[in-house]
């Protein structure tokens, strides 16, 4: 039995009894968050190399005065508030923000930065993580968008055909699709707002939307990741074919 | 006076906040009475939240034919015609009521496809009567009557230890305590006092009952002159964890069972073919357990000691959504997938069906103003209880309690507080202060359980009963002298010390008891006197306080009324 | 026989430090298990609180090695042995002695609550699919856990203006109760501050119970307060229909 000075963790950053390196968790997600803001904002701003043949990057979908009669700048800063607010309030993104960038907290049962006065969501600007349900809406006319450039993306100069690129732009909106059909909000909305099921008009149907959205809500966090991944991708293909790095392969 | 104590008053103070308790403090406040309720943990951390099966009551919503009167019936037979039959009858008949406010009060049953309260199937029920919330009832019980509470505003005491009821010229006038967090002392005056303290398990070293389980009231009443009845029936609940060394006797709920799980030994053999074809599994606890028991005695045991439970035969998602808890349980502490394998399970000390003697109606026992319901009460239950009529045992004789604890209060004039009484509390309660310490509290109470574990356990002799005594006696004069370390700030061994008097109490009543009653019945198994005594079958042991000794008298049990008897013989 | 080192705080409000004991190592124990040990033979005044232990009453709340558990499930050999053991008291909570923390501000809180009020001239018909999704709410076992871990309480100390996963649990156990008719969607924004909390989960992380806390109880009650206060068009909507 020996005796040894106090242990309880002082709150400073990082403080913590755990054994396990917590950082861990935050560490993919300062990188790869990271990196696709800069990727992102440099293609944002570029203003070209966004479509070739049928293929049109999600960047810069729906593509807006691209001949600059009244907008100047790259049409893509015309629309990426959209997308980028949707994912901004997501739930699950700003656990994933909060986490990695505010440090607030970096992990569970580890000290944070000390700081003036905490109050979460409650004030401008973070207050406005409320209006999540007005960007999945826009979201899902966004998702109208790509599905139809995904379309277009199978006809070469009006021809059926299929190329990588049809294949990737494909993929991305199905990605693109789960994700913004799995949002909380959306579950909220579908049935998850009514309080008794067996007595709401169409309750029966709202507790299958209910069922459907929550399986998929489960979900949301892998959904998140693998659309944020296919969208890149499928902006960074589109790049490289439009400038003439590569070229598209067409399948058939 | 001393200035050492606080003082609070309430008309009806009520020691315990299980179901029971909270079921009678709900009752008294009804009835305008100030309540207050003391309990050693925390408030809804009772042993309550351990009942996992289901509440039995005769709603009739899965098997029409249900009624009061089958209800009673089985309840008992399986007391084996030893219970208080009013009591019996009381609780056949109020039960569903109990339940059904209980979801009035927010509680969410299981539900069939009517949208009606679901009922399960149980040891000993005749029809499917438990009704349930998966395989946590009584959490969910424990829950809607504290959240009620709080509600109703009553003033609750957490982690307080009440150590002596204190009276005046026989009657109850207000009982002493202490609080576990600073060793504090407080005084309660009170009008009325209803015990619900729950049970007395934490003698035994296999038990699925927590620490709280001392026989408290029992203890304290049977200190204030009141009368305890029919010690020796303790339940050993069939099926208990047997291993790993650590959780030993936590419970595996009799649901299990309910859901079709099967008994198999080392052989594979579904030996309750042997000992209840008719019931097998659900055939009541006190023939499951003993079968078990014989079964490991006879070399057929499994390798821990115990029985084989199998549930994997049902699909692996029914089993999670019917006995979650259960499924962590054996994931968690014994690495077992119960949707997979078969589940290891012995017999564990769990539950008494003796206790304080009550009235039937009133709940009062024999001190006037001291009441008494659940588990800490004697009579609904006889020689053996039947799974899921403890939960509705809480509620229709905690409400009953309630009741009369506050009319009572109505009725009587302040009692006055006699000092000396209050001193020797005190002196008391702090004695193992100045005790040198060369006996451990906890030692004691491994021996004692050992001594329990061993010599009155589910198979009890003449001789072995006849040690137990003796050894209580010898176990008594060491807690006397038990010592503790540390101030008086939150300190277990200490409260251990006063628990330990309690134990030793009742485990007398238990001992003394069992050997008085020469034969088997329910719950008691005298393997020298292995048949039903149709003598005995009339008789109730008393055990009361006489001239500052332990004795045990017997009393007549009350003839039943002709029509109750006419639905006992009917089949 | 194989022991393992627990280093155990020892001390009061004033203060303390921990003290290491050695502890024989017994097959599927867990760290309450240890701490009985530790009462039972080298230090009987050591204050841990539990009951039930098999994880259905929540009493032994501690933090093992810097993790917010149920002492009576956190099995000793999921635990590295070559260094000691920590066990420390709730943080969030202020220490009495040793193991045990004051956790009366959780039932101050709970207070706050209105209880359950059936709506008017139910008939008391509950159908199985309403009732699966407010069971899971009714699950807790209030260990207090997520109250500890929760970093607006941890790090923040804003006990006067939340109320605390655990009591989110539980208005959302009421709120999405079929027959309850009481609406709490203002106290759960202006007293019981849900706007504080930043979804960051941990509450979910540590639940013994495994209760989605944040994807169904918080986030839930998070939309309807927004139906109710921020949502321009729901509250245009109700308006009209006269609600």
């Amino acid at each position: 039995m020996a005796g040894s000075p106090t242990l309880l963790p002082e709150s400073r950053l990082g403080s913590t009894l755990r054994r396990d390196p917590w950082w861990i968790e935050i560490l993919p997600v300062i990188i790869v968050m990271g990196g696709f803001s800069i990727y992102a904002t440099l293609r944002a701003f570029e203003g070209a190399y966004y479509s070739w043949g049928p293929y049109l990057s999600p960047f810069y979908s729906p593509l807006i005065d691209p001949q600059h009669h009244w907008w100047p700048l790259s049409p893509a800063l015309l629309i990426l508030a959209g997308p980028l607010g949707f994912r901004a309030t997501c739930y699950y993104y700003r656990k994933a923000l909060y986490r990695a960038f505010l440090l607030d907290p970096p992990a569970c049962a580890v000290g944070e930065p000390s700081r003036r006065k905490y109050s979460g969501e409650t004030k401008f600007p973070l207050i406005l993580q409320n209006v999540h349900r007005y960007f999945f809406y826009l979201a899902v006319l966004f998702i109208c968008f790509l599905w139809y450039d995904a379309i277009r993306a199978f006809f070469f100069d009006g021809h059926f055909g299929i190329g990588v690129g049809t294949l990737v732009l494909t993929l991305n909106v199905c990605l693109l699709s789960l994700y913004t059909f799995s949002c909380h909000s959306l579950r909220h909305l579908a049935g998850g707002k009514l309080d008794c099921f067996s007595c709401a008009t169409f309750g029966r149907s709202r507790f299958a939307a209910w069922r459907l959205s929550t399986f998929l809500n489960e979900r949301h966090m892998l959904f998140a990741w693998c659309s944020l991944f296919s969208v890149g991708f499928a902006d960074f293909y589109v790049r490289l074919v439009a400038s003439g790095a590569i070229r598209d392969l067409r399948l058939l | 006076m001393t200035a050492n104590y606080e003082t609070r008053e309430h008309d009806v103070l009520i020691i315990g906040a299980g179901g029971a308790g909270l079921r009678a403090s709900l009752e008294a406040l009804a009835q305008g009475a100030s309540v207050g309720v003391v309990c050693k943990s925390l408030l809804g951390k009772a042993h309550t939240v351990m009942a996992e099966g289901g509440i039995a009551a005769a709603m009739a919503n899965v098997d029409t034919a249900d009624d009061w009167k089958t209800h009673f019936r089985d309840t008992m037979r399986g007391g084996k015609f030893l219970n208080n039959w009013r009591m019996a009858q009381l609780h056949a008949l109020e039960s569903p009521d109990r339940v059904r406010e209980l979801e009035q009060w927010g509680a969410l049953f299981d539900r069939t496809e009517k949208g009606d309260i679901l009922q399960r199937a149980f040891g000993g029920h005749t029809f499917k009567r438990l009704c349930h919330v998966g395989d946590r009832t009584g959490l969910e019980m424990i829950r809607t009557l504290q959240d009620r509470g709080v509600q109703q505003g009553i003033d609750v005491y957490m982690e307080c230890t009440v150590t002596r009821l204190l009276t005046d010229s026989g009657r109850i006038a207000g009982a002493f305590a202490y609080w576990r967090e600073t060793g504090r002392l407080i005084v309660f005056k009170a009008k009325s006092i209803v015990i619900a303290t729950g049970g007395i398990g934490k003698a035994w070293r296999v038990t699925s009952n927590s620490w709280e389980y001392t026989g408290d009231g029992m203890a304290l009443a049977y200190e204030a002159g009141a009368e305890l009845m029919d010690m020796e029936f303790v339940q050993f609940h069939p099926t208990g964890m047997v291993w790993p060394p650590g959780v030993q006797g936590i419970l595996v709920t009799e649901a299990v069972r309910g859901e079709g799980g099967i008994l198999r030994n080392k052989l594979g053999e579904r030996f309750m073919e042997k000992y209840d074809p008719k019931r097998m599994e659900l055939s009541t606890r006190d023939v499951v357990a003993r079968s078990i028991y014989t079964e490991v005695k006879e070399g057929r045991g499994t390798e821990h000691g115990g029985a084989y439970l199998d549930i994997s035969q049902k699909p692996a998602e029914y089993v999670k959504k019917k006995l979650p808890s259960m499924y962590h349980q054996f994931k968690e502490l014994a690495d077992v997938d119960i949707t997979k394998g078969p589940m290891e399970v012995g017999p564990t000390c769990h539950y008494v069906m003796g206790g304080i003697r009550v009235d039937a109606e009133t709940a009062e026992s024999t001190v006037p103003g001291l009441f008494a319901a659940g588990e800490a009460a004697a009579g609904l239950h006889g020689a053996n209880r039947l799974g899921g009529n403890s939960l509705s045992d809480l509620l229709v004789f905690g409400r009953r309690a309630g009741l009369a604890a506050a009319q009572h209060a109505k009725r009587v004039s302040a009692p006055s507080m006699d000092n000396s009484q209050i001193e020797s509390a005190e002196k008391e309660l702090l004695a193992p202060f100045s005790n040198s310490g060369t006996e451990s509290p906890y030692a004691v109470h491994r021996d004692l359980q050992e001594l329990m574990q061993n010599l009155v356990g589910i198979f009890r002799t003449e001789a072995d009963l006849g040690k137990a005594l003796v050894e209580l006696e010898k176990l008594r004069a060491r807690a006397a002298k038990a010592g503790v370390e540390g101030s008086r700030l939150f300190n277990p061994g200490w409260h251990l010390s006063y628990d330990l008097k309690s134990m030793l109490t009742v485990s007398e009543a238990v001992a003394q008891s069992a050997l008085a009653r020469t034969e088997s019945r329910g719950a008691h198994s005298r393997i020298d006197f292995p048949k039903l005594d149709p003598l005995w079958e009339k008789k109730h042991n008393i055990i009361v306080k006489e001239a500052g000794a332990m004795k045990r008298r017997e009393s007549p049990v009350e003839e039943m009324p002709g029509e109750l008897q006419q639905i006992l013989a009917a089949d | 026989m194989a022991e393992a080192t627990l280093r155990v705080f020892r001390g009061d409000s004033n203060g303390g430090q921990t003290v290491d004991y050695r502890v024989p190592i017994a097959p599927g124990m867990v760290v309450l298990d240890a701490l009985h040990h530790i009462q039972g033979h080298l230090a009987p005044d050591l204050a841990v609180r539990w009951n039930c232990k098999a994880g259905k009453c929540g009493s032994c709340s501690a933090e093992v090695n810097g993790r917010p558990r149920l002492t009576c499930k956190t099995r000793m050999d999921d635990l590295p042995q070559d260094q000691p053991i920590t066990v420390l008291p709730m943080k969030s909570f202020p220490r009495i002695k040793d193991l045990v923390t004051d956790v009366s501000w959780n039932y101050r809180v709970n207070r706050k609550i209105p209880a359950f009020e059936p709506r008017p001239g139910t008939d008391w018909k509950i159908s199985q699919l309403d009732v699966d999704r407010v069971q899971e709410f009714r699950k807790c076992i209030e260990c207090f856990l997520c109250q500890d871990v929760c970093h607006v309480l941890r790090e923040h100390d804003q006990k006067e203006k939340f109320g605390g996963p655990r009591f989110f649990v539980r208005i959302a156990g009421l709120e999405m109760h079929p027959l309850d008719g009481r609406n709490r969607n203002a106290l759960l924004k202006d007293e019981l501050g849900l706007g504080l909390c930043n979804i960051t989960k941990c509450c979910t992380e540590v639940c013994p119970e495994e209760i989605r806390i944040t994807d169904n109880a918080i986030i839930p009650l998070k939309e309807r307060v927004v139906d109710e206060f921020y949502d321009p068009l729901t509250r245009m909507f109700r308006r009209i229909r006269g609600k």
